[in-house]
């Protein structure tokens, strides 16, 4: 057997012996990035308390972080993590979820949390569809994409999340892909030291899913796609909507202060002290 | 120095405020709400309460997230309120299950309305009875109270809150428009008159996986968050030490069996009724607003010669079985009220099977009050 022990197995609960991740699922490589941006900044499992809904991503966090771990009922991590972050302001509080869960049945917390501000980092694997449940489109699967519930073709508009959050009122979005996950890890980092809400999209390949169903393909052809079609942010405000229909646009779209909202209750709680 | 949780004194209160007042006396340190009448006044209470002693009330963007937040706040050891009315309750069920799945203390209170659907906001209907008990999917226990006067709101709430710590469960105060509306004398306590009980939790330094935090009968101690536990907590059918098992089936009949006993095992410490029915012929059976017409019904039959008692559910769940069997022991003839068509009904008449014959009695017009001689009639022609 040998002694050498992977750098990122200490974060790791210590009955967990494999991941419940088919292979190829693009899920690893974010387990991996949040796990790397935690041990960069030097913290401990012992800073956050981690959140997760239902579905495939969820499972990214459950059981596999040696940490508090809430595994929630599909749709709400975000209003749990909220109830937990305004009464441990001190912690980190981080949700890992997926696409559906976070936009589809639980798009109205997450516009809400970013409104308010809340400091709390929300990690949404986007694989485009529905994966732990066979294959349904998603409010994220690319339109006319073939899914087990749109044989003929996606017939609805694709959820452009990130732009949704920002105009949310969140104070960190970026999108990266699994391809991408040196820059991912950076952003995870920003995001966990950011007073504010913060939030990653990381499209995430689902080969058994969304590469069967739809074409796409393997693993491997799934990432070839997403290093072909990724664009950066700077390059894409230079782009026609036509040129950009097809592409990913990646990076950091917002970084920026403004009050958040625990902050602002110690601050009133603190102004009723010095009145009573 | 002035206790600002314990408004101490004779007070003239609305049955809201009372409940409200009741949360803050018992300790409770975040409340999450969304507007809804007839329940309002206890989140307009809570807003400015809560702050005034370093809590907070939390408007949500709608019940789930109240209620989620709730459970979420509780995880950090605080105690938590969620004050809403039927419509909420619908939306938030499915959490509530998770509440009792992950043993998770809560306090919810309905102030119930005239249903279903968005029915008539204002009018109060105990039509939602059964909710509590079975509202969210699943085998499972839920504690539930029926406050009959704006005392009761404060009392019980006090009450729910120590329920919901002893046993690590959410627990229901079950009121309607009319006890939430009413303005009565409330009498608050000393401070160190009120008995208040607070959860255990697991011993600083404990590693979780080595001593059962689930699954208990006797309620484990709570692993909550922020202490450096890691504790994993998982709704998904899980063992004693947090781990998740979908795979075996004795696994989920220890996670239903084992969370429904908790409850069912303790019912002589959580279930309560008001009993006067020595010697009568009929009871009359109520609970809530309804027990105040029952309660004078009686006392008017009685000045009339009749042989009629008295017997008030006052924990409406777990259902007071051996007390509802040993009133149709006792009595010949049953009579349930309720301002509804029957919600608790069948549960008594199942349980006086054989024993005592059952009947119903809902208002003249459902949504208002019994009226006093429409009871009485009803008593006279069942003693006929």
């Amino acid at each position: 057997m040998s002694s050498v022990e992977h750098p990122l197995r200490k974060y790791l609960r210590p009955s967990v012996e494999a991941t419940t991740f088919c292979p190829g699922c693009g899920d690893g490589t974010v387990l991996t990035s949040i796990l790397q941006a935690i041990d960069e900044l030097g913290m401990t499992m012992d800073d956050f308390v981690f959140v997760s809904g239902i579905g495939c991503a969820a499972w990214i966090i459950s059981p596999n972080f040696n940490a508090d771990v809430l595994h929630t009922t599909h749709g709400r991590p975000i209003a749990f993590a909220t109830g937990i972050k305004l009464n441990l302001p001190e912690k980190k509080v981080m949700v890992v979820s997926g696409d559906g869960d976070l936009t589809a049945i639980g798009g109205n917390h997450l516009i809400h949390a970013a409104r308010r501000n809340i400091e709390m980092v929300v990690i949404c694997a986007n694989n485009g569809i529905y994966g732990m449940t066979g294959g349904q489109v998603a409010p994220t699967t690319p339109r006319e994409a073939r899914t087990i519930t749109t044989p003929y073709g996606s017939l609805e508009n694709t959820f452009d999340i990130s732009r949704m959050v920002q105009a949310s009122g969140a104070s960190f979005v970026a999108r990266w892909t699994t391809y991408q996950p040196r820059q991912l890890t950076k952003s995870i980092k920003k995001a966990i030291q950011k007073k504010g809400f913060a939030f990653i999209e990381v499209i995430s390949q689902c080969p058994v899913q969304f590469g069967a169903k739809t074409g796409a393909g393997s693993a491997v052809e799934m990432l070839e796609m997403y290093r072909k079609s990724s664009i950066s942010v700077k390059k894409a405000v230079e782009m026609s909507p036509q040129e950009i229909e097809d592409k990913i646009v990646t990076g950091e779209f917002i970084d920026t202060a403004k009050p958040e909202l625990c902050e602002e209750i110690a601050r009133l709680k603190e102004r009723i002290r010095g009145e009573g | 120095m002035e206790n600002r949780r314990v408004r101490t004194g004779k007070h003239f209160m609305m049955g809201n405020v009372a409940c409200a007042e009741g949360a803050v006396a018992a300790g409770c340190e975040f409340a999450a709400g969304y507007p809804i009448t007839p329940a309002s006044e206890i989140g307009h209470t809570l807003a400015k309460r809560l702050l005034e002693v370093g809590g907070y009330f939390f408007q949500t963007e709608d019940e789930i997230s109240a209620i989620c937040a709730g459970i979420g706040a509780s995880w950090t050891g605080k105690k938590v309120f969620v004050p809403t009315s039927g419509p909420g309750i619908s939306l938030m069920l499915e959490n509530i299950g998770f509440a009792v799945g992950i043993e998770t203390p809560v306090v919810l209170v309905n102030i119930q309305r005239g249903g279903p659907t968005t029915g008539a906001p204002s009018m109060g209907l105990q039509g939602d009875m059964v909710q509590p008990r079975r509202g969210s999917h699943g085998d499972y226990e839920i504690i539930a109270l029926c406050p009959s006067s704006p005392q009761e709101m404060f009392d019980h709430t006090v009450r729910a809150f120590n329920l919901a710590e002893r046993y690590r469960a959410p627990v229901f105060v079950m009121a309607d428009a009319f006890i939430g509306h009413m303005r009565e004398e409330v009498t608050i306590p000393e401070p160190d008159e009120l008995d208040l009980t607070y959860r255990r939790i697991l011993e600083k330094g404990t590693d979780p996986s080595t001593v059962k935090v689930f699954l208990d009968e006797e309620v484990a101690p709570m692993p909550i968050f922020g202490m450096g536990f890691k504790t994993h907590v998982t709704s998904s059918c899980h063992d004693e030490y947090g781990n998740r098992n979908l795979i075996d089936p004795t696994a989920l009949d220890n996670f239903i069996q084992r969370l429904r006993n908790k409850i069912l095992k303790h019912r002589d410490e959580i279930v309560q009724v008001e009993c006067d029915y020595d010697n009568c012929e009929l009871a009359l059976v109520a609970y809530g607003a309804v027990a105040r017409c029952a309660k004078e019904a009686v006392r008017v039959a009685r000045s009339k010669g009749l042989n009629v008692g008295y017997f008030r559910v006052i924990t409406a769940w777990p259902f007071p079985d051996r007390e509802v069997q040993d009133l149709s022991h006792k009595v010949k003839k049953i009579l349930v009220l309720e301002n509804n068509s029957g919600q608790y009904y069948p549960y008594v008449k199942a349980e006086a099977a054989g024993r005592a014959e059952v009947e119903f009695l809902p208002p003249q017009i459902l949504g208002q009050v019994h009226g006093l001689d429409y009871v009485v009639q009803k008593i006279e022609e069942m003693l006929r």
